[in-house]
């Protein structure tokens, strides 16, 4: 029958993108960008809302809410799939509206209209209308495409951010930003910095990509991001989610080069699609920050990065102290272990906190422009666009 | 530079202005070597002028040496053909050769400067020789008075510096490279080829590449560099001696153990002798590793303590008493200096107890503190912060864990995560400048900035002996390269970065040091006291004028 077969078919669906998303969040950075992440999404609640039992439109907000908790809860540093959830259910409820013949989208501006119609809304979502599915589904199928278009439509605007002979800083890998700057290298000849950004070293992918376009490029570590950005004209940065209040949740080293682009009045750009928007506010401490494991910092065997050189030349340790004679003096010496690979052995792992957080949040003051695929803003308007794409009762799946 | 003009000549008490005044529109016309050149022999002048005017019976048996000895043609410059020069004698060809010689528009613009300036040196030779011979005629008190009077002579007056640019910030002009070429040919040294595509930005650095040491090139058993001297650069070279505390002490230990092996040959003098027989063994060392600020202010007071030992001291005295010097240069400045400062962070309470402490890196300084403020029985913990490539904060988590005191381990991305939980930011230095700023390992400056972000006072850590007179701004002007290659090992072992050769557009950048700006920095921890960073030209001053 072919009912039941779709139901399992649809539930197979569900739970392969949940363990994919939550394979996905390990710390060697994304196993898929958050764009697929977001067309993932998308496609799925397209396919639930075609294939699942539902009478009226209060039910399908319920099919999807539910769904939407689960996908959430399986990784929550992955915003987006709680933004497209919340995308969704704002077109459900615009097809609502418009079926039923009304216009709801001027009542929230009004604080009175808020008061007095303030119960209304929640029962009338119980009425059935027979266009509302295909509605639905059109309208998904819009919102598809608008995210296929998403990172040319950001790298379209390059040409008008990005003169010749300039020095930009960028930092770990965005798919966003490798865009926009091969764009607009086609045209113009500038120069880009990529910090490496430790320890999963993204800039260094980033930097062979952007170097194979013909873009000259220099890798440098995350501790000379101060030293060199005197020389930079502009920092254009990716992100992983854009909060509420115009602050960023990015890549870690990305709070660290925003203050030193304040220092040196460089201004800050921001990449990121209208997907990234999640009506998140970054007051929630202990969920805010997402940590992996420590021995991508400080690995639990051999604790050394042993370089690969030439042990001929060295000289016999012993016989170079005994001639100096500096035994009381060797709290002096910095010796570079590496050379003689020395462990940092279990007992001194095991006093030592290790900590590995993989984001780190950006306040909206040090910001300067965001630009995304429906143009450029500055980061005090970003609760506006907030309210034109989520409703306020989504806020809280 | 007009006024020194107008007091020269009226000390010279020439009435010939014409002539003078020629001299001056040609100087002015040639720009700046000459006008350069003028001022040191001006400045002599007036020295000199002193000079006579103190030892009035000694100026006959002068002019007598110099008449005396075989100089070239363009040594007599000194006082009486001075004279001659001024009147524009015709005949006092010697004399007027520096000045005729800008006149002679067929000499190329390279070959002047290098004419002037060998005269110069035989002028400033024959003086030298004069004033020795005379030393030797005299007896002891009068020598003495000669030697008094010269400290006196530089603090009154604020001379215009006359510096030479460090060859090592000047890759990037071929002439310096060829003089440099030249220099380590005669001292059979052999030159270090630069490495690898050089970042625009840097292009007037030098950059080498660890897997090509220098030692490479060196003949087995080498006759010119001493073999202590060979290993140490090897040392620095491969990144086994780091730090500029660790450095500046190997160097002296190193020292100590050429003078020990060091005996005079004949007919020459131990203080003139063992400055020369230094000078390649530090080119050397320049080559393997660009020598730190602290290295170069200990090379000085050696050279200085070696050339004054006076030349009737036998070679056992001298070499012993050498000995000593260093010793107790490197037990005042350094140790005691490091108990010195140790101690007044702890009694002034830099370290209370509950404190959350943020290290960066590995300063031996910094790791010294913090173990004797544990034995004092301070409740504290600390937060090390460490940055690719070098990843020196395993190593001061290692002497601090193994102190017991309990720490945390990040890296520098996480700094703004971790900085919240701390107190207090205590850095090491590698030098400090004379405009306050701070030169230390890259990665200093950014965790300043937060610091200072997040309203969490900085403390630096530094000896005096680290201070040193250079002026720097930023980053770039002068700074160390280190291997490229660094940044491609990774703890996963292979990376994008690999065949980063063959991309022509694509450049690594490995920095050793970055300065930090003073507004950054609360205080400076030396064993003076405690200063702020803008002090460090007023302890360089009463340095200098102790010495």
């Amino acid at each position: 029958m072919p009912g039941p077969y779709k139901e399992t078919d649809l539930t197979e669906r569900v739970e392969a993108f949940l363990s994919d998303l939550k394979r996905g969040g390990t710390g060697a950075g994304p196993l898929r960008g958050s764009a697929e992440t977001a067309r993932e999404t998308t496609a799925l609640l397209r396919k639930i809302t075609a294939q699942a039992r539902w009478g009226s439109a209060g039910d399908l907000m319920e099919i999807i809410r539910k769904e939407g908790r689960r996908m959430t809860a399986a990784q929550p540093s992955e915003t987006t799939v709680g933004n497209m959830i919340r995308r969704v259910l704002k077109i459900i409820r615009e097809e609502y509206a418009r079926s039923r013949g009304s216009s709801e989208e001027a009542d929230q501006e009004s604080l009175h209209k808020l008061l007095t119609s303030g119960g209304l809304s929640e029962e009338n979502f119980r009425q059935h209308f027979a266009p509302l599915k295909a509605n639905v589904i059109e309208a998904i199928n819009e919102l598809l495409t608008e995210l296929e278009g998403t990172t040319d439509n950001i790298a379209m605007q390059a040409l008008e951010h990005i003169h010749s002979n300039e020095v930009i800083m960028t930092i770990g890998r965005s798919r966003t930003v490798e865009a926009f700057l091969k764009d607009a290298a086609r045209k113009r000849k500038f120069h880009v910095i990529v910090a490496e950004c430790a320890p999963f070293c993204q800039g260094h992918e980033m930097a062979t990509n952007l170097s194979k376009a013909g873009i000259e490029t220099t890798v440098i570590t995350d501790a000379a991001i101060f030293a060199v950005m005197s020389r930079v004209n502009k920092v254009i940065i990716g992100t992983q989610t854009v909060l509420a209040n115009g602050g960023l949740r990015a890549i870690n080293g990305t709070h660290t080069l925003a203050l030193a682009a304040k220092h040196h009045s460089t201004p800050l750009i921001v990449c990121a699609p209208m997907f990234k928007l999640s009506p998140q506010f970054p007051n929630e401490e202990d969920t805010f920050h997402k940590f992996v494991s420590p021995h991508e910092v400080l690995p639990f065997t051999e604790g050394n990065i042993c370089k690969k050189t030439d042990l001929n030349h060295v000289p016999t340790f012993g016989k170079s102290f005994s001639d100096l004679d500096i035994s009381s003096l060797s709290f002096f010496f910095f010796l570079n272990t590496s050379h003689f690979s020395l462990r940092i052995s279990g007992e001194i792992l095991s006093k030592v906190n290790v900590h590995c957080p993989v984001f780190d949040y950006v306040p909206p003051e040090l910001i300067t422009l965001f630009i995304s695929n429906i143009g450029g803003h500055a980061p005090s308007y970003i609760y506006r666009l907030m309210s034109e794409l989520y409703h306020p009762e989504d806020h809280e799946l | 530079m007009i006024n020194n003009l107008f007091l020269s000549s009226s000390v010279a008490c020439v009435t010939d202005g014409p002539g003078r005044k020629d001299e001056i529109e040609r100087a002015k016309s040639e720009g700046k070597d000459l006008t350069k050149e003028e001022k040191q022999r001006l400045r002599k002048e007036k020295k000199q002028q002193k000079k006579s005017k103190e030892k009035k019976d000694d100026k006959a048996s002068q002019e007598n040496e110099k008449e005396k000895k075989p100089v070239t043609s363009a040594a007599p410059a000194s006082q009486p053909p001075t004279k001659p020069t001024m009147q524009k004698a015709p005949s006092a060809v010697p004399a007027t050769a520096p000045v005729s010689v800008p006149a002679s528009e067929a000499s190329g613009p390279a070959d002047k400067p290098a004419k002037t300036k060998a005269e110069l040196k035989a002028e400033r030779r024959a003086r030298q020789e004069a004033e020795r011979a005379s030393k030797q005629n005299k007896k002891g008190e009068t020598g003495q008075q000669a030697t008094t009077s010269k400290p006196k002579a530089p603090p009154s007056d604020l001379q215009p510096v006359v510096k030479r640019l460090p060859e090592h910030i000047q890759v990037d002009n071929p002439d310096v490279l060829k003089k440099l070429a030249k220099k380590l040919e005669r001292q059979q040294i052999p030159l270090r080829l630069d490495y690898g595509y050089k970042v625009s930005l840097f292009s007037h650095l030098h950059q080498y590449s660890r897997k090509a040491p220098l030692t490479q090139q060196l003949s087995i058993p080498s006759t010119v560099i001493h073999p202590a001297i060979v290993r140490l650069g090897l040392q620095y070279s491969h990144g086994i001696v780091a730090g500029s505390n660790a450095r500046s002490v190997a160097l002296l230990h190193a020292f100590k153990q050429v003078i020990r092996d060091y005996t005079t040959p004949p007919n020459e003098e131990l203080s003139r002798d063992l400055v020369n027989k230094l000078k390649p063994y530090i080119s050397f060392l320049n080559q393997c590793r660009p020598l730190s600020a602290s290295m170069g202010n200990a090379i000085k007071y050696i050279k200085k303590e070696i050339s004054n030992i006076p030349s009737n001291c036998k070679e056992e005295e001298a070499k012993s008493k050498l000995l000593n010097d260093i010793e107790s240069y490197i037990n005042e400045k350094i140790i005691l200096a490091g108990v010195a400062i140790a101690k007044c962070a702890i009694e002034k309470q830099k370290i209370s107890d509950g404190d959350v402490i943020l290290v960066y890196g590995c300063s031996s300084l910094v790791n010294h503190i913090l173990c004797e403020a544990f034995e004092k029985s301070r409740k504290f913990r600390v937060i090390v912060v460490d940055s690719r490539p070098r990843l020196e904060g395993k190593e001061a988590l290692r002497r601090l864990v193994q102190k017991g005191i309990s720490c945390t381990y990040v890296l520098i991305s996480a700094v703004s995560y971790i900085l919240p939980e701390v107190s207090k930011v205590f850095l090491g230095a590698h030098a400090l400048l004379a405009n306050g700023y701070v030169m230390s390992r890259v990665g200093t400056s950014q965790i300043a900035l937060v610091a200072k972000a997040f309203n969490v006072p900085v403390l630096v850590c530094c000896e005096t002996y680290k201070f040193c007179d250079r002026v720097q701004t930023d980053s770039f002007v002068s700074n160390e390269l280190d291997d490229p290659d660094d940044l491609i090992v990774t703890r996963k072992g292979t990376t994008p970065l690999e065949g980063w050769q063959n991309e022509s557009s694509l450049g690594l950048l490995n920095l050793v040091y970055d300065v930090t700006p003073p507004d950054f920095v609360d205080l400076v921890i030396t064993e003076l006291g405690m200063i702020p960073c803008t002090s460090v030209p007023v302890v360089l001053r009463v340095k200098n004028v102790d010495q």
